[in-house]
């Protein structure tokens, strides 16, 4: 199973630095006064024009704000897998954060291993990290209760 | 003032089919000299072109083929459907502002034939697409699908809101002998037990995959006077990119239902001696049905939220409130990048339409939601 790894670029590449330590990331402004944060990452906030940033640590907790259920044609191995799901998460930390994802049964379960009858908008998950071709992915956990 | 200062006055277009023989060069070619002997006009008379991104014949090819003359202005949109428009808005600036004095815009592609671009993972996975296409999120369906889930869920919009939109446009492209879905009727029961491309959207939210071309003519509305059809005048164009936008996938704005649409839409009417009142019929970009009540709210003919119920008892057939894709647009006439909206408006406002509305003399068409788009109101 060859899934697609994120080709990463400048702005990028601290997100996935952290989660290869296991933390979930988030870019944030790191002038005085502001403190805003962003996603995706870029060079400047965009509130207060400052460069000055840092990478603030998040809970790992969200929940699903849309999700959809994609079928063939796709390309071959997620093909394999389909239908599978693929999630937008809210970060609780951040509503208006929103990271695309996937919700499985386990951090190293196949991307098809939840039944989608158990997806709904607003169900909360927490972030769980698995290694695909030497880059950890953030997946998705459903939490209970 | 570009209000009304510019006409279209040619169209052209090549049959559409899922595989066409010949090349996109030539199929461009073929496009633009029926376009300019629509108008009456020479091809050597052209000094202007218009084109968008994913558009692979370029304008020194398409000017040296068909005689062209010296080629004064030139412009490539970015983000492929969503510059459709924006090629009669820039030609239209460019002759109104004397840079230019016969422009003409195209659309050329081999999509039914050719590969599918999102299968180009060397493209499509650096930036952008490191946030969602490694989850899985990889084609177009998938991520409009995503924005349509949420939106059902907000406004309690249905598969039946949707099928509303694939139903109007099959039943146009059913007038239309042009069209790829001529005498091929859609019913409820297809659309419910068709299967699925990306859960929420089934295959009939899905666009065609088309081979074909198309062409317009723009010149000012003091030459459009002497031409062989009737003028069509642009009377306002938009370009809409939103703040914190990003590419397709627009789900890290504050308010991701409120896409491109709500941008070009403000400037649009702002220039505009009408609104949304008083249009007679639409071109909207319909690559997926999700898009038309996005963007039926977003250029305002309906309140936030409104868009799928505005669907309901007929309001987008011939007819109804307002007739929407009179050709059978991208879902169901063909899909090339929305260029087809174009060459509809001007259809309806000469009068000549397939599913023709009664007087129309206000058209609006607009390109790909989702993306940086634009818009332009046609008149007659």
């Amino acid at each position: 199973m060859a899934l697609l790894t994120p080709v990463t670029d400048e702005d990028g590449a601290p997100f996935w630095e952290y989660t290869a330590r296991g933390e979930l990331r988030i870019q944030a402004c790191a002038a005085p006064d502001c403190g805003e944060l962003r996603f995706p990452p870029r060079p400047c906030c965009p509130h207060c024009q400052s460069f000055d940033s840092e990478w603030r640590l998040m809970s790992g907790r969200g929940r699903i704000w849309s999700y959809v259920l994609p079928h063939p044609p796709l390309l071959p191995d997620y093909a394999e897998l389909a239908p599978y799901n693929a999630v937008l998460v809210e970060l609780a930390d951040a509503p208006r954060i929103r990271l695309a994802g996937n919700v499985v049964a386990a951090p190293d379960a196949p991307l098809n291993s939840v039944d989608p009858a158990r997806l709904r908008i607003g169900a909360a998950v927490k972030v769980a990290f698995t290694e695909i071709d030497g880059v950890a992915v953030p997946r998705w956990l459903l939490e209970r209760g | 003032m570009l209000k009304d200062a510019t006409a279209i006055v040619g169209i052209g277009q090549t049959p559409f089919a899922k595989q066409l023989p010949e090349s996109e060069k030539t199929l461009a070619c073929r496009a633009i000299l029926a376009a300019l002997d629509d108008a009456g006009i020479a091809p050597s008379e052209v000094d202007a072109f218009a084109s968008y991104t994913m558009e692979e014949t370029d304008e020194v090819e398409v000017a040296k083929a068909i005689g062209a003359g010296d080629v004064t202005f030139f412009s490539k949109v970015g983000y492929g459907g969503g510059g459709s428009c924006a090629t009669v808005g820039h030609l239209a600036a460019a002759v109104a502002s004397g840079q230019a004095t016969v422009g003409v815009a195209w659309r050329s592609r081999k999509r039914g034939s050719g590969p599918r671009p999102w299968k180009n993972t060397a493209v499509q996975l650096p930036t952008p697409g490191q946030w969602t296409r490694p989850f899985g999120l990889l084609r177009p369906a998938d991520e409009i699908g995503m924005l349509a889930r949420r939106y059902m869920h907000e406004y309690g919009a249905t598969r039946d809101h949707l099928f509303n939109v694939a139903l109007a446009c099959r039943n146009r492209a059913n007038q239309n002998p042009a069209a790829m879905m001529y005498e091929r009727p859609l019913t409820r029961e297809m659309y419910m037990t068709s299967r699925w491309i990306s859960e929420p959207l089934c295959l009939f939210d899905n666009c065609l995959e088309t081979d074909g071309a198309l062409a317009c003519v723009i010149v000012s509305a003091e030459r459009a006077r002497d031409c062989r059809q009737k003028p069509v005048y642009v009377h306002s164009v938009a370009q809409g990119l939103p703040a914190q936008h990003h590419g397709m996938v627009n789900y890290w704005n504050d308010d991701p239902l409120s896409g491109p649409a709500w941008t070009a839409a403000r400037h649009l009417w702002k220039q505009a001696d009408f609104g949304p009142e008083d249009i007679d019929v639409a071109q909207i970009y319909d690559a997926f049905t999700p898009l038309i009540p996005l963007s039926l709210e977003g250029y305002g003919f309906c309140g936030r939220g409104e868009g799928a119920a505005f669907t309901e008892g007929g309001a987008l057939e011939i007819g109804g409130r307002l007739p929407l894709n009179t050709g059978g647009g991208g879902l169901s006439e063909a899909y090339v990048h929305g260029f087809n909206l174009i060459n509809e408006g001007v259809k309806q406002l000469r009068g000549v339409s397939t599913a023709q509305v009664p007087d129309a003399a206000t058209c609006l068409v607009t390109a790909g939601e989702g993306v940086p788009t634009s818009a332009i109101l046609l008149r007659s």
